[in-house]
């Protein structure tokens, strides 16, 4: 096993008086989708929320425990959350492009981060950042249209050009395919499976099958706790715990 | 069989008689509302038509060298020549008493005009001349059939020897009657003929430029703050109850503040449209902070979201996505206030904007009065053609209002199609 590249060790996350999580430990590799499957209300989206801290929006939650991305203690003190978020995109269950253009949706972080230098090196990012989230073709000759004027599958991937445009070295994506059909949600797919040489995923997913056609690894969630964790084809073909073995057999969700 | 017709049962009748009864009320209360504001409306332009025209007359006043000097404009007594030129022209006129009644055909401020045309024009001295000076209000009313003739002479406003110069006049063709720009470019004055708008025009205009300089930065920034940072705490919660109390605080407290504030404890100049416009702004502060929080808070979550997962702050998350989405709602509401404003009288009287003010207010610091006021001044005035000046001030008002309110429609529109 290569060295994990993000690593939740006892995380206990509360909101209010409710625990959400218990104790998870979780190592999450390098390159990899890593998938977090298990019913509704099992804490997988509360985990994934914690990676990049948007959970501190919440002001009832409470995370305890520790996270550590690359090393670095995600809820270190000396943690500039922007720093982190800048780092750690995220890609919405809904699609939510700005109310902008096409253009200033993708080139939006670059702007914040000053990424770009000149307006040059900005349209070439942006571009590089449409061709990497394969929506390039479809938009090339409309960059200012609006991007709400786009379909629901193209609007997903316009929010995942969005995210890889200021190079972060995690993509959590919460259920990115849940508002999409069965089409778009296979374009979808084959982009996430060729981000995964240059980025960290995590996904959390309601669709087993789509776990199995995409993730390395899974991560089985029940009641807030981590069941099972292993390789994709292990988990689904052979399941260890008999929670683990019920879920993807139909039987509890 | 099976019956789909409105005979099937189901209480369909009842029903459907129940759906008739509330359509045909619904019309009725829509029906009943549009004749009051058409009433209303007709009643307001009827009495405003006679303000469109005023009267002149033409008197040949004797400018000639042994009648005046050209040179010492200053010190002519114009009411002189004017009162000459009128004995002139009704050489019968004996009696004291009559003369005053001839005098008061043209109106006080005819011999000023006289004083202007000179001004403009000293090509005129020299030798008799005739200009068309403003008629009294009276004589206008006479002429538009205003002022019932059938009564007995001491019972109206206009004598039988009046009626009688009169027709002369008219039969001479001295007597036109022109368009009045004098409604639209005079101060207020005394005598309802020149009587004008433009004092109280402006007065409403200062005072509304500082009232939303004030309350829109001050609410749109507290409504972001209270909306978009503000903890839930106790302090917040309370803050949020004042303000929606404040919003239900009649307006003449706020009057009551201003004066005891404003002019009694800083000494700021007293009926000026810089204190009108702060009392305003304190009335409008609430009525802008609950609009624009309703319009950030219709903001969908998710633009937020998305900015700060991409590693913007919270400040460049609202000002970047949520205050562009919410702007066009906190627009609305802001000329809502404003347009309360505009329309409100209780406070500035606290204030002294009720004064008398003849001339234009050249500064938000000069002594003003405000549309409303001036109409509920013009109404209060015993004169009759005050009557016709209330309602075109009100129609004024109104324009003034659907002006605004049209800019903003159309300021949304172009807001709202940025995407």
């Amino acid at each position: 096993m290569t060295k994990p590249f993000i690593a939740a060790r006892a995380v206990n996350v509360f909101y209010g008086a409710n625990q959400a999580l218990f104790d998870i430990d979780l190592d999450i590799e390098a390159n990899k989708v890593t998938a977090l499957i298990g019913p509704s209300g099992c804490g997988k989206s509360t985990l994934l929320r914690s990676i990049n801290r948007m959970n501190d929006l919440i002001a009832a939650c409470r995370f305890d425990g520790s996270l550590q991305i690359g090393g670095q203690d995600v809820y270190a003190p000396a943690v500039d959350v922007v720093a982190l978020r800048a780092q750690v995109g995220m890609v919405f269950q809904k699609p939510n492009p700005f109310p902008k253009s096409i253009y200033e949706n993708v080139a939006y972080g670059l702007k914040i981060h000053r990424l770009a230098t000149s307006k040059r090196e900005m349209q070439d990012r942006v571009e590089w950042s449409l061709k990497s989230a394969g929506l390039w073709d479809e938009v090339a000759d409309r960059l200012d249209e609006p991007g709400n004027s786009l379909s629901g599958g193209q609007q997903q991937r316009l929010c995942i050009a969005r995210t890889i445009a200021v190079q972060p070295k995690v993509i959590l994506m919460d259920e990115p395919c849940s508002a999409l059909d069965p089409i778009a949600t296979a374009v979808v797919e084959e982009l996430i499976d060729s981000l995964r040489k240059d980025y960290t995923i995590v996904i959390v997913t309601h669709s087993m099958q789509q776990a199995a056609r995409i993730s390395q690894r899974t991560a089985f969630f029940h009641m807030g706790k981590l069941i099972e964790v292993g390789h994709t084809k292990d988990v689904f073909t052979n399941p260890q715990n008999e929670q683990t073995q019920n879920y993807i057999t139909g039987r509890i969700g | 069989m099976i019956n789909f017709s409105k005979h099937a049962g189901f209480n369909l009748s009842r029903r459907h008689r129940a759906e008739q009864r509330f359509q045909w009320a619904g019309r009725f209360a829509i029906l009943i509302s549009l004749a009051f504001l058409v009433i209303m409306l007709g009643s307001i332009f009827r009495d405003a038509s006679g303000v469109m025209r005023q009267s002149q007359i033409a008197v040949a006043v004797d400018l000639g060298p042994e009648a005046i000097d050209a040179a010492d404009i200053a010190n002519i007594s114009f009411g002189k020549i004017l009162k000459s030129a009128m004995r002139a022209r009704f050489p019968d006129v004996m009696k004291r008493k009559d003369k005053k009644r001839l005098y008061n055909l043209v109106s006080p401020e005819a011999s000023f005009e006289i004083k202007r045309q000179l001004t403009n024009d000293p090509a005129l001295f020299g030798r008799v001349q005739t200009l068309w000076l403003t008629a009294s209000d009276d004589l206008d009313l006479y002429l538009r059939g205003k002022i019932d003739t059938s009564l007995p002479e001491n019972q109206r406003q206009i004598s039988d020897a009046q009626i009688a110069w009169i027709k002369d006049l008219k039969q001479a063709g001295q007597i036109r009657r022109v368009v009045n720009w004098n409604f639209l470019t005079n101060g207020d004055s005394r005598e309802p003929e020149i009587a004008g708008i433009l004092s109280a025009l402006v007065g409403s205009l200062f005072s509304l430029a500082v009232c939303f300089s004030l309350s829109f930065p001050i609410g749109i920034g507290a409504a972001i703050f209270l909306e978009e940072f503000a903890p839930t705490n106790r302090i917040t919660s309370l803050i949020e109850v004042n303000i929606n109390n404040l919003a239900a605080v009649p307006s003449i407290v706020f009057g009551l503040l201003g004066l005891s504030i404003f002019l009694g404890y800083f000494g700021l100049p007293r009926s000026s449209p810089l204190v009108g416009g702060m009392v305003l702004a304190l009335m409008t502060l609430p009525t802008i902070i609950i609009a624009a929080r309703a319009a950030l808070k219709s903001v969908p979550p998710s633009f937020k979201q998305a900015a700060l997962a991409l590693g913007a702050t919270p400040v460049q998350a609202v000002f970047h996505h949520v205050l562009p989405a919410a702007l066009p709602g906190m627009l609305t509401g802001a000329i809502v206030g404003m347009a309360q404003a505009l329309g409100e009288t209780a406070p500035l009287l606290m204030i002294g904007m009720v004064a008398f003010i003849v001339d234009v207010p050249q500064s938000i610091l000069e002594p003003a009065t405000a549309l409303p006021v001036q109409i509920f001044l013009w109404a209060d005035s015993p004169e009759r053609a005050f009557t016709e000046k209330t309602a075109a001030a009100i129609i004024v008002l109104l324009v003034l209002l659907i002006a605004m309110n049209l800019s903003v429609i159309l300021l949304r529109r172009k807001l709202e199609q940025r995407f």
